[in-house]
């Protein structure tokens, strides 16, 4: 098979898998390179699930609604392979006075941008989700969020691409890109070397070493976030729910389990396993996030935690995406730094990458997320 | 580890067995036919069939049925068994209560 196409996409994750299955739609070959042996290994399989616009920085929030407006409702049809995507809301939820500010705040922002999300009061708030804790005296209430599988998703993507003639390749480890005649080119692997008219690196934290090689660096760091999952419970609520002190996050899956992600406070010191892109749990993580969980549902005391898991989020410096262009290195299109937001906004992000890689615009504004946005404080 | 596999090499179409209703996975219901089918959608290992499938995500975690659903992935790949990675285990080894699980001691 040619090591030639279109497009070579660096990162077999949802973000990779979504542009190419877009582009290969728009008729453009794509080869896409996941360096390690299994599709979707990053955030995209190890994420809460969330499909939110609530809370979002005004930056990315429109990319967010579109993708709720126009992708998500028909995408399980679309990829033949169902995503288990409900738009049933989320809860911002609030137990103090403070709290309620931050609430408050990020609600104001978002209506600016033209959001429908309102506060509710402790009385709203029971009757949208009748499980909470009387402790919780307020929210903010987005209807239109909601949540997917995001392991199936990504593989649906997968799969769709796959069948419209995407290669893809595991275990290929992009080591460099090269320019040729000033525009990039090549795409050197430890085995073997690709070549592209346009070059797309969606690759998470790993991106900034690759994009290091042709002299672009996007600020941003790893943090280790993790997740549990119980057993199946009965059917209880379909929102997405979120805390305003980010104690924990999560929701009822299709399945039934309950999935919910947070954290100790201590994950920029945490020590993990030692073994470079393998996150692993801690062992105060995961008790933590119960207790989180239990202050908010006491019900769920008794629900049985099957599994925990980790994994890191590429945090940009100022908390949201890289995305598009590279005006020194013509051809190359970044994709990273998602700061844990790049679940929900893969559709959106996908198809506005192919557009931009074929018609050479966007429906989107994306220069708010440019690469070249970071400047000094003085 | 770090083999190159092209996921587009021909592995021939599905063809149905009278087999194929067989529960392998008994806490998430997963048949034969579905670990079967999802080799031909493309996923190719362990932990893409699990996300794909659930199978081995219940209540035992696939202590029960991950050695059977490798094989019968190796067969369809027409691999050995043993070219397959397992999926990655994930504690707490047995399922746990939330109230249990979140009870250290936590100072005020």
């Amino acid at each position: 098979m040619s090591n030639k196409a279109d497009v070579v996409i660096v990162g077999g994750g949802v973000i990779g898998c979504a542009t190419a299955y877009y582009l290969s739609k728009k008729g453009k070959s794509v080869i896409v390179l996941e360096g390690s042996e299994n599709i979707g290994n990053g955030g995209s399989s190890r994420n809460g699930g969330g499909v939110r616009q609530s809370g979002r920085d005004p930056r990315e929030l429109p990319l967010a609604m579109y993708g709720i407006e126009k992708l998500w409702p028909h995408l399980s049809e679309e990829l033949g392979v169902d995503c288990e995507y409900h738009k049933e809301g989320n809860l911002r939820l609030g137990k103090t006075k403070k709290h309620l500010d931050i609430l408050q705040g990020l609600t104001d922002r978002a209506v600016a941008c033209g959001l429908d999300v309102r506060m509710v009061d402790a009385k709203e708030v029971k009757e949208i989700n009748p499980f909470l804790s009387d402790e919780v005296i307020g929210a903010s209430w987005c209807p239109t969020d909601g949540h997917a599988n995001p392991m199936v998703t990504t593989l649906a993507y997968y799969r769709k691409a796959r069948m419209q003639g995407v290669r893809f390749l595991t275990g290929e480890k992009v080591i460099s890109l090269k320019k040729v005649k000033g525009r990039v080119k090549k795409v050197i692997t430890e085995n073997n070397v690709y070549e592209g008219d346009y070059v797309l690196v969606a690759a998470g934290y790993e991106s900034r070493e690759i994009l290091a090689t042709v002299g672009v660096d996007v600020p941003m760091h790893q943090e280790l976030l993790e997740c549990l999952v119980t057993e199946a419970e009965p059917h209880m609520f379909n929102q997405m729910l979120g805390t305003a002190e980010a104690d924990f996050y999560g929701h009822q899956t299709e399945h039934g389990s309950f999935v919910f992600g947070g954290s100790s406070g201590l994950e920029l010191n945490n020590k993990d396993i030692g073994v470079k892109n393998s996150p692993s749990n801690t062992s105060i993580t995961a008790p933590c996030i119960c207790r989180g969980i239990m202050k908010y549902f006491p019900s769920l005391e008794d629900a049985k935690i099957v599994r925990t898991w980790a994994g890191y989020v590429d945090t940009s410096q100022d908390g949201v995406p890289v995305l598009g262009e590279v005006d020194e290195v013509p051809g190359l299109i970044i994709a990273c730094a998602f700061t844990g937001h790049g679940f929900g906004i893969a559709p959106a992000v996908g198809e506005q990458l192919a557009m931009l890689i074929t018609d050479g615009t966007t429906a989107i504004d994306l220069s708010p997320l440019r690469y070249d946005r970071f400047k000094a404080k003085i | 580890m770090g083999k190159v596999i092209d996921r587009n090499i021909d592995i021939g179409p599905f063809v149905p067995a009278p087999d194929d209703d067989m529960l392998i996975c008994r806490c998430e219901e997963v048949t034969k036919g579905e670990i079967r089918k999802a080799v031909h959608d493309g996923m190719w290992t362990m932990t893409e069939i699990r996300r794909y499938l659930r199978s081995g995500m219940g209540l035992c975690q696939g202590q029960t049925c991950s050695r059977l659903v490798k094989g019968i992935v190796a067969r369809e790949l027409g691999v050995s068994p043993a070219d397959l990675e397992p999926a990655t285990a994930r504690s707490p080894m047995r399922p746990i209560e939330m109230k249990i699980f979140g009870c250290e001691e936590v100072d005020a």
